[in-house]
């Protein structure tokens, strides 16, 4: 993807990110991680910057992720939550933008149920926009913060074999993830019915598979989406039983495994659908890490953007 | 006699003659009085036609002029303005108005107001069901019999599902002798999408319109069209499985038309990486296979018609969430140049096939010899003519067109070729490539761009 260009740096999508790139920001979440460690989980860095969170669907998680980023940062922070679409309040895309420049805000982070309102915002805002999830477009800070996590447990992620289960077809999290890990030289294999896989997805250079067994013996990692029943339209497969059987990390596949997969999971889990209760408790540990390597990433990101001669 | 207008010095394209033809044209009362070599100036008129192209007018039979009911978009004097700005002297507008051209009383509507303008012919299509709802038939003889003659009728954008009223209302046109329009796609695969299913969906995470939706109402509507003898046209053809199943029912003597938009012919979905709004139109930009396809299919004849599909939205509406904004792109003043650059300029077609594609074939189609209307440059012929430079370079500046909205997908593009002069009977309705950027070639000013209005009556006068 080209850069859009209004004077500002963005984060909109991992295909502006080199393999470079991307290690030197998981780098500086490294460093970050360690601050979040002390007493005091706090640096000037961003001390004078103003960061709008603009969430116009709903998100617990990456909004407060990012909120804590930005104050363990120094920057201000100022929230704006909002269902729907600028349009149900009789205003256009770009006029929320030029409210935005108003503000004087130094940054945007914009989580938008619309594919592409990130991008199309640099075209309005004056000042650098971070993608937090756009439609079924990209969640680019999601895919850092799972290499992230990737890189502390092995140690590497070139050569890592990584399994992407579930509802592919409506998932940011799973393109991100795909760019992400294909810039780093990881294996991907995506595994789900074909109901649920964007078309020309192997386009992207990854594996697909119908066999939750199949992949299970061939990961390192098996990274298991939700199924995001409010987002599909229409029968994409014949029920949330089934579902589980052929698709779910089931009791029975699991203890059946010899080498157990590092399981991932970007939350909320559906327990009982894609991963098993008693499961989702035993790798509690890593999505709970998962979370708290979230802040670090973005630490890392609004610094590279605002931070140093950038700003 | 009358002092008419002489275009002097012109590369006539006379389809009777196979090939350009250096000469002169002399206008008088309306009516190309004579073509020659060398005809004098006397008090009339001079038109300097040097370097260019003077062909008969072009015919659009697919445009949205948005009046009644959507004037914030467009209305019938600028749809007028910008279809003589692209060289057109005849253009049909889809029914998919506020009311809908679903009866006489709208029909005649559109029709005495594109009169009134006076700028070029503007004919309206009828809705074949009423209020496009696909359930009950559009009063068809009626607003064939009007003042309008309505011969095309389509529900457009909201294509008839239903299977057996497509039949009924095929087997009714077929009667009254008109012609059904189809607007191709299965709304159950394409409701939700966005841009061409396909590497660009994926990658965007917008839902795709596949190309199947398309593809599938070609086929039912071909297979009605062998059933009832109707005639059958269908809309902005748009991918490679279009093309073939078109082939193959014209090679069966299937009775079926169709026609291409310039942007099909010339753009493809790789193109919808920046989320832009003013490339999202339906049917969507497709493939680069694709666009190959349809290029073949006009090129081997497949392909009757070029026609721009001109779509006009405010900026407000199409300045949203790419989701949320409305399909369609403007087209009239962008297709001739076009066509020259992506379909003339590659071989596709030669120079006297893609005017045909544009001014005689649709004529034909709309039988439009009921209106007198001859799409061609002879002696005793009503003069509907387009004078433009094929060689003339030129940068889409949206403020620029004449058209009330600007949703080119074409802002920025450099494009060959040039209209210059638009003759609607007789009558100067573009003059000097009006419109056109000040500076770039020629310090042409916008003002200029409308010319005097001259209505039937006032002709008569």
């Amino acid at each position: 993807m080209k850069e859009p260009d209004n004077g500002h740096r963005h984060l909109l999508s991992v295909t502006q990110l080199d393999r470079g790139r991307i290690y030197d920001l998981l780098d500086s979440a490294r460093s970050f991680s360690e601050v979040l460690s002390r007493p005091v989980k706090k640096v000037p860095a961003l001390r004078g910057k103003t960061v709008a969170n603009l969430f116009m669907e709903p998100s617990t998680r990456t909004r407060m992720s990012f909120e804590l980023a930005a104050k363990r940062l120094s920057a201000d922070v100022v929230n704006f939550s909002s269902g729907g679409s600028s349009i149900s309040k009789g205003e256009t895309l770009k006029d929320t933008g030029k409210t935005i420049v108003a503000m004087g805000v130094d940054a945007v982070v914009i989580r938008h149920k619309s594919a592409g309102v990130p991008l199309a915002l640099t075209g309005w805002a004056d000042c650098s926009v971070i993608n937090a999830g756009d439609g079924m477009h990209e969640h680019p800070t999601q895919a850092l913060l799972d290499l992230y996590t990737m890189r502390e447990h092995f140690g590497k992620l070139e050569g890592l074999k990584v399994a992407i289960a579930g509802d592919v077809d409506h998932s940011r999290v799973a393109r991100s993830n795909v760019h992400a890990l294909k810039r780093v030289g990881a294996d991907v294999l995506l595994v789900g019915p074909w109901s649920l896989m964007p078309v020309e997805m192997e386009e992207l250079g990854v594996g697909i598979t119908g066999s939750m067994d199949e992949a299970l013996n061939w990961c390192d990692v098996m990274y298991l989406l939700r199924v995001q029943l409010e987002r599909v339209r229409g029968s994409r497969f014949p029920s949330l039983q089934e579902y589980a059987r052929r698709y779910g990390l089931t009791t029975s596949r699991w203890s059946g495994l010899q080498k157990k997969p590092l399981v991932m999971h970007p939350g909320p889990i559906n327990r009982g659908v894609e991963i098993a209760s008693e499961i989702a408790d035993e790798v509690e540990v890593i999505i709970a890490n998962q979370v708290s390597a979230g802040v670090a990433v973005r630490m890392a990101v609004l610094y590279d953007l605002l931070g140093g001669d950038n700003g | 006699m009358d002092s008419g207008i002489l275009i002097k010095n012109g590369n006539i394209l006379r389809f009777s003659k196979g090939k350009e033809q250096k000469a002169d044209i002399l206008i008088v009362d309306g009516i190309i009085r004579r073509i020659d070599r060398g005809i004098e100036g006397g008090s009339h008129r001079i038109i300097d036609a040097q370097d260019c192209i003077v062909a008969p007018g072009l015919v659009d039979m697919h445009t949205h002029l948005r009046e009644p009911g959507m004037e914030h978009k467009e209305d019938i004097g600028t749809g007028s303005r910008a279809a003589v700005a692209g060289g057109f002297t005849a253009v049909f507008c889809m029914p998919n108005t506020a009311p809908c051209i679903d009866n006489r009383s709208v029909a005649e509507y559109v029709f005495d107001r594109g009169k009134e303008e006076g700028l070029c012919m503007v004919l309206p299509h009828g809705a074949l069901t009423l209020g496009q709802k696909g359930e009950a038939l559009a009063s068809i003889g009626d607003m064939n019999a009007c003042r309008a003659h309505v011969h095309g009728f389509s529900d457009d954008g909201n294509p008839v599902s239903d299977s057996e009223v497509m039949r009924r209302a095929m087997e009714y046109a077929r009667t009254i002798g008109v012609l059904v329009i189809s607007h191709a796609e299965e709304k159950a695969l394409s409701e939700g999408g966005q841009i061409n299913e396909g590497y660009y969906s994926t990658l965007l995470g917008l839902q795709g319109i596949p190309a199947e939706a398309e593809e599938i109402q070609v086929f039912r509507d071909i297979a009605l069209a062998e059933k009832t003898g109707a005639s059958l046209h269908v809309a902005h053809v748009s991918t490679a499985g279009s093309v073939r199943l078109l082939r193959e029912a014209k090679k069966r003597g299937v009775p079926v038309t169709c026609e291409v938009t310039p942007h099909h012919l010339s753009l493809n979905d790789s193109m919808m990486v920046q989320y832009d709004t003013n490339l999202k139109m339906n049917p969507p930009l497709r493939s680069e296979k694709d666009v190959q396809a349809v290029l073949e299919g006009l090129a081997d004849g497949t392909i009757d018609v070029i026609a721009t599909d001109h779509a006009p939205h405010a900026a407000h509406e199409k300045e949203v969430e790419f989701d949320l904004a409305p399909f369609g792109v403007i087209g009239l003043e962008t297709c001739l140049p076009v066509v020259l650059s992506s379909v003339v300029a590659e071989g596709v077609l030669k120079m006297g096939d893609a005017i045909r594609r544009l001014s005689a074939a649709p004529a034909e189609i709309m039988n439009m010899s009921r209106w007198g209307y001859v799409a061609g440059v002879e002696e005793g012929i009503a003069a509907n003519l387009v004078i433009f430079n094929p060689d003339i370079e030129w940068t889409v500046d949206p403020g620029l067109l004449s058209s009330r909205s600007k949703n080119t997908p074409y802002r920025g593009a450099r494009l060959k070729g040039k209209v210059l002069f638009t003759i609607y009977r007789g009558n100067v309705v573009l003059e000097d490539g009006g419109g056109t950027p000040a500076g770039n070639d020629g310090g042409l000013d916008m003002d200029r761009v409308a010319g005097p209005v001259h209505g039937e009556e006032k002709q008569k006068a």
